[in-house]
């Protein structure tokens, strides 16, 4: 059972049932970018996985199910909001949010979530396993898990832990197990490592959830294939409530995901400026931020080439942000090629800006947004100035901000 | 196959009815000197191939012993050029062959032509890159051969048979056959398929096989006499330089007891 309450707005199947010029080749490559860099005890199931994929694009039945439960699960679509007062504080072009923060779990990870379960289902397999950083991703992953009766075991850096508690006792309430992840820096590039590691012992019985645009081939394509109904939606409702495209479209980039899903419906819309802004931290020094497609190099990290931050031995470096799930080292390799074929133009908003975001969406428009969100949030606040009102912006509120309180409260000096 | 130093030792070994034992080594666990020492030792003892690994901030392959001893080194603020330096101060002509496990991460970074000439005027004879499987690695793999290196490329039990043909196709030296799926780490036993894998390998390649992963204790050796050409015996060596990080003073002591280790292994392959 597919939306009938909006017929005339893209279903999430059509992003993923359609094969396009700007698919990877079949090592998914996008330009140099991508590839699978991985052990080759990895590759029997990562092949599993791209074949599972392929037949899932053309099958009917696992396309109706992720429509229904993309519509009657997550809630979709998500709004397209006209936000009037943002606007009028920027003082420049008209704003909107695209609503993520409003799907189920609130964030865009659902979206990607609940495509990957089925692909689960589909391939036979009882596991799954997730990494998380902010926990967003292994909230969405437990609930899927719970949704399907999948046994679910979400990693997550002890760091992370700390930072997200909320999220750590939802995971567990829906019945995921969360292993704390005390290796390297305890932040999400070791939750992947682990979660690699599991997988290669775990493969006959373990799907791996992969949470954003990252890892080798075909993960950057399926999850932002998953991703793409955020733009497919906004594309066409921008179009029936102003009568145009947008002049610009902006979303923050952690892995990149919300940034591809967002992204890659305008790709051909050359009249459209993308822009992805990435977690600036404390400021451009190395280790104060975690910005790779602004500062960083090419480079490998977790199975795919892209933009990462290594120092001169290729070792990954440590990354700042204040807020976990934008505190990655690696970057998706699309964005590594749009970067590189300038599509999209990529900056860097920073820890004191996102927060000065934060507390405007919330006094301006009564949104609270993830700190993620809040980066994109406080690049649109400076692009809309310098634009005229009959511009347009669409930004992406990737995700809702009641899993930061805490620590939004402890760096403000306030007691909960 | 190509003539090379490690092929020469395979075929002596051959000769001698007897399997190749290679221990790996993290280089700077617990320091850059000690490695120097260790290989040293493990070359008098009679090793016939030696492993280095070079510490990566991110190896995905390796098991939580390996793992911990990268850390500690790159805590110790270790770099590739330590590396270089100490190996390239070693007698290596009449060292067994060193063959380097490294990140194609380290690797892409330092640059393909530089780091292999560097390798090679260090003194190794060729590289395992865990992270550039046979699809990756065509291009890279003919940089090796011109220099003279060897790339040995690692065959896991999920690997399907029609994988093999391509990853042969950018391997030189031997196969490093990987005994379990997963990571490294010491195991009890080894599966029953590892022989019928090996046996059917043999099949496909001249080249020689080596099995690794969960190899430890001299029996395990006995098992696979029949069906590969070698053993390589990572993680428990690498436990053995454990304690060292807490008690430094006992680095003769322990490089020492890994000397012990090695000829008591090297026994085995032998009988
Ligand atoms: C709300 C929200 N937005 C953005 C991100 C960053 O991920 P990505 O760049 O893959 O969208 C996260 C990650 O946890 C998130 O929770």
């Amino acid at each position: 059972m597919a939306d009938t309450s909006r017929p005339n707005l893209p279903r999430a199947s059509t992003a993923v049932a359609e094969p396009t010029t700007h698919d990877p080749d079949a090592r998914g490559h996008f330009g140099i970018f991508g590839g699978r860099y991985i052990p080759e005890a990895l590759m029997a199931v990562i092949e599993e996985v791209t074949a599972a994929y392929e037949k899932a694009r053309t099958d009917q039945a696992f396309l109706d199910k992720l429509d229904d439960l993309q519509t009657h699960y997550t809630g979709r679509p998500s709004p397209l909001y006209e936000a009037i007062r943002l606007s009028e504080h920027a003082g420049g072009a008209r704003i909107f949010l695209k609503r993520e923060d409003l799907n189920h779990t609130g964030s865009h990870k659902i979206n990607n979530v609940l495509g990957q379960a089925l692909l689960a289902r589909q391939m036979g397999k009882t596991r799954v396993i997730a990494e998380t950083g902010a926990g967003q991703h292994g909230v969405a992953t437990a609930v899927a898990c719970a949704r399907f009766g999948l046994d679910c075991v979400v990693y997550m850096g002890e760091e992370d832990i700390r930072r997200q508690k909320l999220n750590v006792f939802n995971m567990r309430t829906m019945g995921a197990e969360v292993r704390p992840v005390t290796t390297g820096s305890r932040t999400l590039r070791d939750a992947i490592n682990e979660a690699m590691r599991d997988w290669m012992a775990s493969v006959e019985t373990t799907h791996y959830i992969l949470g954003s645009v990252v890892g080798p081939h075909p993960f950057p394509q399926i999850v932002r294939d998953f991703q793409s109904v955020i733009g497919k939606e906004a594309r066409q409702q921008c179009l029936e409530e102003t009568g145009r495209l947008p002049d610009e479209v902006i979303a923050c980039v952690g892995g990149g995901s919300n940034a591809a899903g967002m992204f890659y419906p305008f790709v051909e819309d050359d009249s459209v400026q993308l822009t992805g802004v990435e977690a600036g931290g404390r400021g451009p020094q190395p280790g104060q931020h975690a910005s790779p497609l602004s500062y960083g190099r090419k480079g490998v990290l977790h199975g795919s080439f892209s933009y990462v931050m290594q120092d001169d031995d290729g070792q990954t470096c440590d990354v700042h942000s204040i807020s976990a799930g934008l505190d990655y080292p690696g970057v998706g390799p699309e964005h590594a090629y749009w970067k590189d074929t300038g599509r999209v133009n990529y900056v860097a908003a920073e820890d004191d800006e996102a927060l000065a975001a934060f507390k405007k969406l919330a006094t301006l428009e009564g949104i609270l947004p993830a700190l993620e969100s809040s980066h994109a949030i406080a690049h649109t606040i400076k692009a809309a100035k310098q634009r005229g009102p009959d511009d347009i912006i669409v930004v992406c509120l990737s995700g809702r901000g009641d899993k930061d309180v805490t620590e939004v409260a402890r760096l403000l000096g306030q007691e909960l | 196959m190509p003539s090379s130093r490690i092929s020469d030792v395979f075929t002596k070994l051959k000769s001698e009815n007897r399997l190749a034992f290679m221990p790996f080594i993290t280089s700077g666990d617990p320091d850059i000197a000690a490695t120097g020492e260790l290989i040293t030792e493990l070359g008098k003892q009679g090793c016939d191939l030696i492993e280095i690994g070079f510490p990566y901030s991110d190896p995905i392959a390796d098991g939580p012993t390996i793992q911990a001893s990268y850390t500690r080194a790159l805590d110790k603020g270790l770099h590739v050029n330590d590396i270089f330096n100490t190996v390239a101060a070693l007698p290596t002509e009449e060292l067994p062959p060193l063959v380097a496990m490294v990140a194609f991460a380290i690797i892409y970074r330092i640059g393909p032509e530089e780091f292999l000439t560097k390798l090679k005027s260090a003194g190794f004879s060729g590289m395992i890159v865990p992270d550039l499987p046979g699809d990756e690695a065509a291009s890279f793999f003919e940089l090796s051969q011109k220099h003279g290196l060897d790339l040995v490329q690692l065959v896991s039990p999920t690997t399907k048979p029609e994988r093999v043909e391509r990853i042969l196709a950018a391997a030189s030296g031997f196969v490093y056959c990987i005994s379990v799926a997963g990571i490294t780490g010491v195991r009890e036993d080894l599966p029953p398929e590892l022989k019928d894998q090996l046996r059917w390998l043999r099949e496909k390649t001249d080249l020689p096989l080596a099995v690794g992963f969960g190899i430890g204790k001299p029996e395990q050796i006995d098992m696979l006499r029949d069906v590969a050409d070698g053993v390589i015996v990572g993680s428990a060596i690498v436990r053995q330089l454990e304690p060292l990080a807490k008690a430094p003073d006992q680095k003769k002591a322990i490089i020492d007891q890994i000397g012990n280790y090695a000829a008591d292994m090297l026994a085995a392959t032998k009988s």
